[in-house]
Parts: C-alpha cells; structure tokens; sequence
C-alpha cells in the first residue's frame, strides 16, 4: 500500500509532506509493473491484491472522499450515498449501452454506427453522471436540508432505500417504459476508450482502468481541497461547527448544505459511472443500504473531514472487501478454524465504526480542526424548535 | 429587513407548502373512501391486517420513541435487537417448549408466558448493556457520534443475530388457529390475530401506566424534558436513562414475539422492519407514546391497502411508499401528527 504511507506521511504539513505525496502518487502509477514482484514476496505475497481489484478499491475510495464532502466538510450525515452511486451507474446504462434500442444515437463513441441504442463518449458520460447525481442531489436536499441533523440522516436513509427499488421496478411491467431493465439490469455498458483504442478489448485492460482510476482520483481529492480551501469549504466548516453562529455571520445555510450534498453527489456519480463501464453493467443486486455504510465506515476510520485520512481508510476498507477478508479467511481456515470473516464482513465494519467513535473518533489520521472540535465540544443546539415556531427555524427569507 | 415583510414571507411560504401537503393527503382519503364504497368487506379485512401489522410497528415504534424522547438518539439497534429477540422466542418455542400444532390451549397460553419471562428480561438487559458501552461514552460528543455509532451497533447485533442462527428464515408452527373468532357479515377477525392485540393491548396499559403513575416514569419524563434540571433535583439520570433502554429492550422483546406468531423471521428482518417503526414514530411525532402507535397503525393500514387492495402501486413498492410518507411528513410536518411537546416528548 504504497500510496497509504505517501498519504500517511503527507500529513506533516510541510514542503517535504509535498514531495511524498508526489513520490507515492508516482509510485501508485507504477503499481501494475511490480504488483507481481509483490505478490512473489514471502509471507505478505498473498496479501498484495491485484490491479483489477485496486480498481475497485479506487471507485470505493473516490465515493468515499465525495461523501466526505457531505459528512466531513458540511457535517450532515448522509445514509443514503449508495443512491448516488446508482444514479451514476445507471446514467452510464442509458448513454453508453444497447438499453435504448428503439433509437439510435452516436457521439464520439467508438461503437460502430450499425449498433442500436444511445452510445456517447465514456468521457463524456462521466460528466454526465456528474451532472445527472448533482441534479438529483440538489432535489432530494432541497426539501430535507433545512432538518436537524439526525432527521437527515434519516430521510437520507430513506431515499438511499426508494432509489434502488425504483430502479427495480422501473421496467415495462412496473411503470409501463423500461427505463432501467428492472432486476436483470443493463448490460453490457461501453467500455472507457479513447479513439478506437477500446479499454476493454486490451489484455492489460486492468492496467488501463486503474490508471484511469488513479486519474479520477486525483481529480476527485484536487477539486475536494480546492473546495475546502474556498469561500464555500470555509462556510461547510463553520455550518459544521456553529450552525447558529454560521447563519448569524451571514452563511446562507440553506444554499451551503445544497452545494455540499451537490458536490458529494456529482463525485459519487462519476464513480457510479465508470464502476458500471469497468464492470460492463449496472445491476440493482449492487445498490443496497449497506454499501451507504461500507463508505461512511470509510470516512470515519481514516478520518472525518481529513482528505488523506478518508484515503487511507478506503484503500484499506475497500481492500478488505473485495480480497482481504477472503485471503484473511483462507489463511484461517488453513490454520484449520473454521471462521469465515466475509459472511460477517458487516459486522466487522459495524465493529471498526463503533470502535473508531469510542476510542478514537478523529480517524486513523485526524483533520486538526476536526480534533480541536472533538475534544473541546462545540456548541451543538438543535436548529429546530416545535415550541416557539411550529416550524423551522432556519426559514430564512434570505434564504428564499 | 422589516418584521412585517419577514412575518408575511413566512406566512405565505408555510401556508403554500402546507396546502400542498393537504391536497395530497385529501387524495388519498378520497381513494381510501371511493375503495371503501367499492367492497366494504374486503376494505375491512385488508384494514384488519393493517391493524396487526401496525400493533407490532407500533411495539418497536415505541422503543424508538422512549429512547429518542430521553437522548434525542436515533437508536438504529433497536429494530435488529427486535429481530434477535423474535429469533430467540422461535427457539424457546420449538425448541425449549415444543409447542404443536396439536397443543392445548392452556398451554399455549402457559408457553407463550414462559417465552415472554425468557426473552422480556434477557433483551432489556441486552438494551440496556448495548447503551452503557456504546452511548454512554458519547453522550458529550457531538450528536453525530453517537448516531454513527448506533448504526455501527446495529450492524453487531445483526451479526450476532447471523452468527448464532445462520441466514434461514425461522417460524414457528401454527398453533393458534387461523379460524375466525369474530365475524360480522363476512368481515372476519382469526383467532391469531386476536391474540396479537390480546398481548399487545395489556402491554401498552402497562407501559402507560408505568410513564404516568409510577415515580421512576416521572423520572423518565423530568429527564426527557430537562437532563441538568432533573438531575440537580436528585434524579439518578443515568439509571433512568438505563430504564428507558430496559423498557424498550422489553417492548422490542414482545414485538418480536407476536412478529414471529405471523410472520418468518431471519437475521435481517429488522433492519427493514426497524427503518418502518421509526418512520411510524416519527409520522406519529417523535418522542409521543400516543403518536408512535397511532403513526404504527397508520403506516400499518397504507401497507396493507398498497398490497390489498385494487388499483394501488402493489408490494413492489411498499418500501418506497412508507419512505415516501416519511419524508413527506418531515417536509411538511416534522412534528408529526400529534407534534405538540408533550411530557415525554424533547
């Protein structure tokens, strides 16, 4: 795990944290001409996953750090991420595969021309997705920003459930237009490609997809910090913090918290997206609540708010769920236990979050500010109030 | 900016997002009244199963709403610590007391006592312990934390639920029988579902009286309205506060009881079934015992008319529509039905 300890030591916040980053990003690149080097070496060999499931582990990663926009910088809980995920996955399916064959629709696609259906440019369909999740997260906060904190994470919740079962039943027989192919969902999704150079049909197409990856992530943690450093990041921290104070001071509270869930909807989107590309389809079997959880688990082991932390947290969630718990499990059973740690995977993630809140709720690596918080309380008043108002109290016609 | 202009601003805004919300509910009762007209028998029987499915949202419902009235916590546990007690009693039950088919009526009464004095104290210290490890230790933190981790709970207990009892569906066989007790011109009320509201009904007069009369439901309510104040009149807080998590532990432990007497139960069951007590609860107005089963019976009814009843969207979308509601009431009413602060309720 290279890029870990890159991340690890970028923390020092120095010049030379700079150059380390920039030394584990490179060495990141070069991971699929040593991944087998590694994988010889003695005793840890096993442990070294390969680079089709790295790039699994960087989709994972790349929502996780989008929902910290939401939950880290802004302070919302959001229990329903796994529906932004969908969103992207299946705007993937409907831009980019045969699903629409009653039309016929080509841009800077490299499928041939005879194909049925709407096949754009992968590129092109990332943003789209982007831009289709941030939609949708913009409506679904419109109404449910203005709720106290655990109300949200509660209609957040209930979104997270509705979207995958919309997406089930949304073929002919459920609302009478087959928009999402219902349980068989949408396969096979065009491949990343660039000019006729088709991803998929390369044989190093596991290479190819992870330095995809590795660029989409890059994009995803450079926007994160940009946004964090900006006018608007500075005003998700002080909501997180003060949300009274914040709205005395003049933060539009309304329209911060929908920028936030926006912005960590559009990463989620384009992860949905290009996990649907490299996997070549979009099922709803995928989509369900416990996925919302595996990333918020993400979140909170490296590091609420901490960019690098949320990083290391999901390399080393994602790593356990897709090879880890298994090589782990077959280490064990060879030992002669009979313990299968996949079957519990939930619970284990469920024991590393309530572990992490009770010992050591900043992460694996703290974001300072975020510390300074934890230890010294910050003051955390209900926003809503039946008996003076009989509404909201953050109705605010500034806001309107 | 001018107080009058701020009033009227708020005035026309809530007035407009309100008589959007009563449209829609008009709709609905104007559906629910043409169906009645259609076949008033059959809209009574779908609307009896509503009413069982409710008293056991309504059982669970309770347990969210005692715990959030006195922490202001979303005790996301409770619905899986429901599914492990429900999986505890099919033990008891065919297991432990072996109760047939063929069994006498005396002691299926007898039985289910004896899986209630087994299963009432063991999942109201489950509760309880569940709130001294993993809350207690967070109460000054953030709000955040402590909802994090009831999630995180919740996932341990349906573990542990996964663990002891693997993924299959356990049921019990039906020893009450199915035949009717009550019928009134072809609206039929079975033996199994009297017997739910013979355990549920005695249940809630209980509880009622334990929060009105008795000294440590006063303890409850003074800190469900004011932690420091109550404490500083000599209320042990945190003892109520374990009470709180004992009494809803019970309560969970008999919903999972008369959930099993309908329904197969696996490890998972409550995490859904959890997710539609709470929105009872909230529907009903959190942190109000009244509302909790009034909002249980209310949810219970629009599950059982969705998969009932002609000319509605059907089971497939029953999840959706009770999540639909929920945040529909929390849009337009987030205080719920009977929102007023109550004693119980924060």
């Amino acid at each position: 795990m290279s890029e870990a300890f890159g991340n690890f030591a970028t923390r020092v916040r120095s010049d030379r944290g700079w150059w380390v980053a920039i030394a584990a990003i490179a060495l990141a690149l070069i991971y699929p001409f040593i991944v087998e080097t590694l994988q010889d070496l003695p005793l840890v060999g096993d442990f070294v996953p390969r680079t089709g499931s790295m790039v699994v582990m960087l989709v994972f990663t790349m929502m996780a750090v989008g929902l910290n926009v939401v939950v880290g910088y802004a302070g919302l809980l959001d229990l329903g991420y796994v529906a932004f995920y969908a969103a992207g996955a299946y705007v993937a399916g409907w831009f980019a595969s045969l699903q629409f064959a009653q039309v016929s629709f080509h841009f800077g696609s490299s499928v041939s021309n005879e194909q049925p259906g709407i096949h754009i440019s992968m590129w092109l369909v990332l943003l789209l997705a982007g831009a289709f999740t941030l939609i949708v997260g913009i409506l679904i906060g419109l109404p449910t920003l203005r709720l106290r904190g655990d109300y949200l994470a509660i209609v957040t919740l209930g979104f997270g459930e509705i979207i995958p079962q919309v997406v089930r039943n949304a073929d002919e027989e459920g609302i009478g237009f087959d928009l999402t192919n219902g349980t068989f969902g949408i396969a096979p999704i065009d491949s990343v490609a660039i000019g006729d150079f088709i991803f998929r049909a390369e044989p190093n197409k596991d290479d190819l997809h992870y330095w995809t990856a590795i660029g989409l992530l890059l994009f995803t943690v450079f926007c994160c910090v940009r946004l964090r450093d900006s006018r608007l990041g500075r005003a998700w921290i002080a909501i997180r913090e003060d949300e009274t104070a914040a709205a005395a001071m003049g933060v539009p509270l309304m329209r911060t918290k929908t920028w936030s869930y926006a912005i960590g909807a559009f990463f989620g989107g384009v992860a949905g997206a290009f996990y649907a590309s490299y996997k070549a389809g979009a099922f709803p079997a995928d989509f369900f609540f416990n996925i919302s959880i595996f990333l918020l688990c993400m979140v909170i082991l490296g590091g609420i708010g901490s960019i690098w932390g949320v990083i290391l947290g999901g390399m080393i969630l994602g790593y356990l769920n897709i090879e880890g718990l298994a090589t782990i499990g077959s280490k064990v059973q060879d030992a002669g236990v009979e313990f299968d740690p996949t079957k519990y995977q939930f619970g284990i993630y469920g024991a590393i979050i309530v572990t992490m809140m009770l010992f050591r709720p900043t992460g694996l690596i703290p974001e300072r500010r975020h510390k300074i918080e934890l230890e010294e309380g910050v003051h955390d008043t209900p926003f809503y109030d039946v008996q003076t108002e009989g509404s909201l109290t953050d109705r605010n016609p500034s806001d309107e | 900016m001018n107080t009058a202009v701020v009033v009227l601003h708020r005035v026309r805004a809530s007035s407009l997002i309100d008589a959007f919300g009563l449209l829609l509910l008009a709709a609905v009762l104007l559906f629910l009244l043409l169906k009645f007209f259609e076949d008033p028998v059959r809209f009574l029987n779908v609307g009896i199963i509503g009413m069982t499915n409710g008293a056991v949202y309504g059982l669970v419902a309770l347990g969210y709403t005692l715990v959030y009235g006195i922490l202001q916590l979303i005790n996301f546990a409770h619905g899986d610590v429901f599914a492990l007690s429900g999986l505890v009693a099919s033990t008891m039950i065919i297991s432990v007391l072996d109760i047939g088919t063929d069994a006498s009526v005396l002691f299926i009464i007898v039985g289910l006592l004896v899986t209630l004095a087994v299963t009432v104290p063991l999942f109201a210290v489950i509760n309880a312990t569940i709130e001294r490890v993993a809350y207690k230790p967070l109460r000054a933190a953030p709000r955040l934390a402590a909802l994090i981790t009831a999630v995180g709970m919740s996932f341990i207990v349906q573990n542990v639920s996964l663990a002891i009892y693997g993924v299959d569906f356990e049921s019990v066989p039906p020893f009450i029988p199915r035949t009717a007790a009550i019928e009134i011109g072809g609206v039929v009320i079975q033996w199994n579902k009297l017997a739910i509201f013979m355990i549920v009904i005695p249940v809630l007069i209980v509880l009622t009286w334990f929060v009105r009369s008795t000294r440590q439901g006063k303890a409850m309510r003074a800190v469900a309205q004011d932690q420091e104040a109550s404490a500083m009149m000599g209320i042990d807080v945190n003892r109520t506060i374990s009470v709180t998590f004992f009494l809803a532990g019970s309560l969970a432990a008999v919903a999972g009881l008369v959930y099993l007497l309908q329904f197969n139960i696996r490890y998972d069951t409550g995490f859904e079934l959890g997710l539609i007590a709470f929105t009872a609860a909230v529907l009903g107005g959190i942190g109000n015992l009244t509302g909790a089963v009034l909002g249980a019976m209310l949810i219970g009814m629009v599950q059982a008319f969705n998969e009932g009843l002609d000319g509605t969207p059907g089971g497939d979308w029953t999840r959706s529509i009770v999540f639909g509601i929920l945040i529909a009431v929390l849009v337009f009413r987030p205080q719920g039905i009977l929102g007023e602060r109550t004693p119980e309720g924060a």
